[in-house]
């Protein structure tokens, strides 16, 4: 407690990491010129600070040289400000008189001049020299985790996520947008590169996430707030109205089959538009829940102007046969309204996954414009037995002289559609090509079709994924390597009449070629999902500079965000499969768990309080906290900060006219002398 | 001073964005100026207008400030609480006759490794040609002066008695302004 009258004696300690700061800053120069600041008892450089012998140097010095405060300069304090607080501690000094010094990150790797690299890190150490002086003693204050979990999304991700956590005895909120959950995989007939049934490995997944006792599943919902921090979320989810009660719909699809609709009229959003649908439907025979929906938009019952609250007006037009059909159940309502649910959790795990890039973009390829050009998702839809066309793959142009629909007879994928490419985005989306080549096997298995893949560069770095390439090659498959270069319907031989015609450079064999094909398939890349942005700042994640949401490290916290409590899996992290999808998912998972066992998490003693002798009363700081964690004694006159809300911006301190605010760490005194320590050197 | 002079530029990032963004541009390997010296803070909103100003009396030839894009701030708004500070501040500085390029304000996400170099490159140019600030020399020479000029009054208050106008005290003072 004597501290302040204690003489300083502080430890100080550079770090070679290994050539990674020694290579530009000469450490024992910096360790030199530490030696010579006041309050310095020890100073030293060494090769991995980091290491055990480093941290047990650290511990032995405080007990041997009697140090009362230490500073390691080393790599980022986001890094290991953390194990050399735990050092400290356990040399038996509060964690609290350390300081960190940056030299790594923002200086041997910056810079390129040795003599600056060494000027700077020895302001910088100077600094923190200062500033050490000024720390306190404080203490870490534990905050209970809520136990219960929201995952946002319910494609694989977020379906492997929640079942992770409910098996281990959680409660997970699954919020779903769509109607349905499954994602893009529900949309697959067969997957890479096993080639198993999508619906076989995935449906009975679904149905366990419908049933399961400790997963609220909230489907068609998105959502729309989140308060609070770590531990102790509070979230709002929107629910939109299905026109139908799903708890008493038994998924029977009477009501659809007695629609006054008397065939599907309208495009079918689950199968690309390839199909149609009625305005009360189930968007896929296993979708979970198993209830239908109403769009009101083409639901005779409704009309088509809208409530002052934005729902539409039920009308009183249609016969309701389908409310007839249901019968006891009663499962219709088209009162239903919009609601707002609010839940508490303690930790969330976001998973909203991709959209394929708009291939109409690429105005090149054809799409929208020649027929018979397809997306990939298209494709997914037409071999899929419970498609649109019950998995025969029929084009959308052209007859057989008998009337009957047309089967090509030679098919062209173009692999990388919007990735790789400067004018659209640069990245490889990973999947491409596998699934390139898990089409054409399953459109020449079809239709016999003579198939032609036209690739880049082929990537396949996957167990079994290569193996699956060499089975294609066996299987006749035409690889054609070159960025094709566009697809026309002009034809310019009688063989090309009424084709299309894939032009390209075959880069190998050093031609241009034209290969015409009944029918045309892009291999659109993976994009982020239109609302990205909105999702990121509704969960106070980040995205990278191409709109993935961004992880808290690279490689040592892959599933992590910026926000505690807040973790990501799947393709909302970038482009992936769905083996490493799972394997993400699964990995999010044990992260919340990790927080939910432990019960609770430290916080940072960053916090901030008020001087109550200085503070005037002035009120200023009160409606700059967004915590309302500043509040005001009426009967004294001073305001006070509530510290279990207060979440250590300091964005109060640095507004207070009497400077009668403190900040935990960042106390002005600690502040103002590293200003001093940066700038005195000569 | 034997050394050629370089900018002194004094940064102060917040945690979340900038500081996080500048650990990046060093991950990455990208090169720029050393003049930097960064302060972590844990929001931009923690920056006290004394702040900035500390660091020019103390040698700084400029000051940078980075911290979350609007809208991004960890702390929901602290970056938009600054930039109200900011305002104001710039019009102080202007009013001490400090050039206002150079205190700078930027936005700078987590991901922007790049941007954090450029900034930095750029500032570092900007302020080279602006030339040194020298607060601490000129607080020397005004001291200097002040002291010269109380000498001076003692001297007069001691011949001719206590003084007679105010314009006599004023002129040296508007030396100093000069
Ligand atoms: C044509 C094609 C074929 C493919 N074939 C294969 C294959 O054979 N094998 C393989 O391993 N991989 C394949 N992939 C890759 C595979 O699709 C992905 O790895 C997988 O779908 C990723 O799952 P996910 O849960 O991260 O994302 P998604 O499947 O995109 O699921 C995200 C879910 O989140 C929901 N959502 C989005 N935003 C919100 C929100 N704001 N609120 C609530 N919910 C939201 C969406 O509605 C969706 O249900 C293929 C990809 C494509 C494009
Ligand atoms: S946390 Fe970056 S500006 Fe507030």
């Amino acid at each position: 407690m004597s501290a302040k009258k204690e003489e300083l004696r502080i430890g100080f300690y550079v770090c070679h990491c290994g050539h990674n700061i020694a290579a530009m800053v000469d450490c024992a120069v910096v360790a030199r010129y530490v030696e010579t600041l006041p309050g310095v008892a020890l100073s030293r450089d060494y090769k991995y600070m980091c290491s055990d012998p480093g941290q047990e140097l650290i511990q032995q010095d405080i007990r041997e040289h009697r140090l009362n405060r230490v500073v390691v300069a080393s790599c980022s304090p986001l890094l290991h400000e953390h194990t050399f607080r735990g050092a400290v501690e356990a040399g038996g000094l509060n964690p609290f008189y350390f300081h960190m010094v940056n030299i790594r990150e923002h200086d041997s790797w910056v810079h390129t001049d040795r003599g600056e690299a060494t000027e700077k890190a020895k302001a910088l150490a100077r600094a923190a020299i200062q500033r050490v002086a000024h720390h306190k003693a404080l203490e870490i204050k534990k905050v209970e985790i809520h136990p219960d979990v929201l995952v946002v999304g319910g494609g694989i991700a977020g379906i492997h996520a929640a079942m992770t956590l409910a098996n281990a005895g959680k409660k997970v909120y699954l919020v779903e947008r769509e109607p349905s959950i499954g994602g893009h995989m529900a949309k697959f007939d067969k997957t890479f590169p096993t080639l198993d049934c999508a619906a076989c490995i995935l449906t009975p997944k679904m149905s366990e996430v419908g049933s399961h006792p400790n997963i609220t599943l909230w489907t068609y919902s998105e959502v729309t707030k989140v308060d609070g921090f770590v531990g102790n979320y509070t979230v709002q989810v929107k629910r939109k109205a299905r026109y139908v009660n799903e708890d008493l719909c038994t998924g029977c699809q009477d009501c659809i089959s007695h629609c006054v609709f008397k065939e599907p009229k309208f495009a079918d959003d689950f199968n690309e538009g390839l199909g149609k649908r009625k305005p009360i439907f189930i968007p896929f025979p296993q979708a979970t829940p198993q209830a239908v929906l109403i769009d009101p938009e083409v639901c005779l019952n409704f009309k088509r102007n809208k409530n002052p609250d934005g729902s539409p007006v039920v009308g009183d037009k249609c016969k309701k046969t389908c409310v007839e059909a249901c019968g006891e159940k009663h499962a219709i309502d088209f009162t239903q309204k919009d609601t707002l649910q609010e839940v508490k959790v303690g930790s969330i795990i976001v998973c909203t996954g991709f959209k394929t890039y708009d291939a109409g973009r690429s105005p090149a390829y054809g799409y929208g414009n020649y027929k018979n050009v397809y997306t990939a998702l298209e494709v997914e839809r037409l071999v899929n037995a419970s498609g649109p066309t019950g998995g025969e793959v029929i084009l959308r142009e052209g007859k057989n002289a008998d009337g009957s629909p047309k089967t090509p007879k030679s098919i062209g994928i173009i692999h990388c559609v919007g990735s790789r490419d400067k004018k659209t985005n640069l990245w490889c989306s990973r999947v491409c090509c596998m699934y390139s080549m898990k089409l054409a096997h399953l459109l020449r298995e079809h239709t016999g079709a003579e198939m032609y893949n036209f690739y880049i560069d082929m990537r396949t770095p996957g167990k079994g994924y290569e193996e699956f390439y060499n089975k294609l090659l066996e299987e006749g498959t035409h690889f054609i390597r070159g960025r094709v270069g566009e697809v026309t319907d002009w034809a310019m031989t009688p063989e090309e009449e009424g084709r299309l015609v894939i032009r390209v450079e075959d880069t190998l064999a050093g031609v241009v070629r034209r290969i015409p094909v009944d029918m045309v398939v892009l291999a659109t890349g993976l994009e982020p999902q239109a609302d990205a942005g909105e999702v990121r700042r509704l969960f106070n994640m980040s995205c990278g500079g191409d709109g993935w949401f961004l992880e808290r490290h690279p490689k040592l916290a892959p599933v992590s965000t910026f926000t505690d409590g807040v973790f990501l899996a799947g393709c909302c992290q970038g482009p992936k499969d769905i083996p490493d999808t799972v394997a993400q998912a699964g990995a999010a998972a044990a992260e919340a768990l990790v927080l939910i066992d432990k019960g609770y998490i430290e916080q940072e003693p960053n916090t901030a309080h008020i001087l109550e002798d200085e503070c005037s009363g002035c009120k200023s700081c009160i409606p700059l906290c967004p915590y309302t964690a500043i509040l005001f004694d009426e009967g004294r006159k001073k305001a006070y900060i509530n510290e279990a809300l207060c979440k250590g911006c300091g964005t109060c301190v640095g507004s207070c006219p009497s400077a009668s605010i403190v900040q935990n760490l960042f106390d002005d005194q600690e502040i103002f002398s590293e200003i001093e320590g940066v700038l005195a050197y000569d | 001073m034997t050394k050629e002079w370089t900018p002194r530029i004094v940064a102060f990032f917040c945690n979340w964005c900038t500081y996080t963004a500048a650990d990046l541009a060093g991950v990455s390997r990208l090169k720029y100026a050393s003049n930097v010296r960064v302060i972590r803070l844990m929001c931009s909103g923690r920056v006290d207008p004394q702040f900035v100003l500390e660091a020019l009396a103390k040698g700084a030839d400029g000051v940078l400030i980075g911290g979350c894009h609007p809208g991004d701030c960890h702390y929901v708004e602290g970056n938009y609480k600054m930039l109200r500070r900011f305002e104001l501040l710039k019009r102080l500085l202007a009013d001490m006759g400090i050039e206002e390029r150079r205190v700078r304000l930027e936005w700078i996400s987590a991901a922007e490794g790049e941007k954090v170099k450029t900034v930095i490159n750029e500032m570092t140019e900007q302020i080279k040609k602006l030339g040194p600030l020298g607060m601490p020399q000129k607080f020397e020479t005004w001291d200097k002066e002040i002291e010269h000029l109380a000498v001076e009054v003692q001297a007069r208050d001691a011949a001719q008695g206590p003084c007679p106008t105010r314009a006599a005290q004023l002129k040296p003072m508007e030396a100093v302004h000069a």
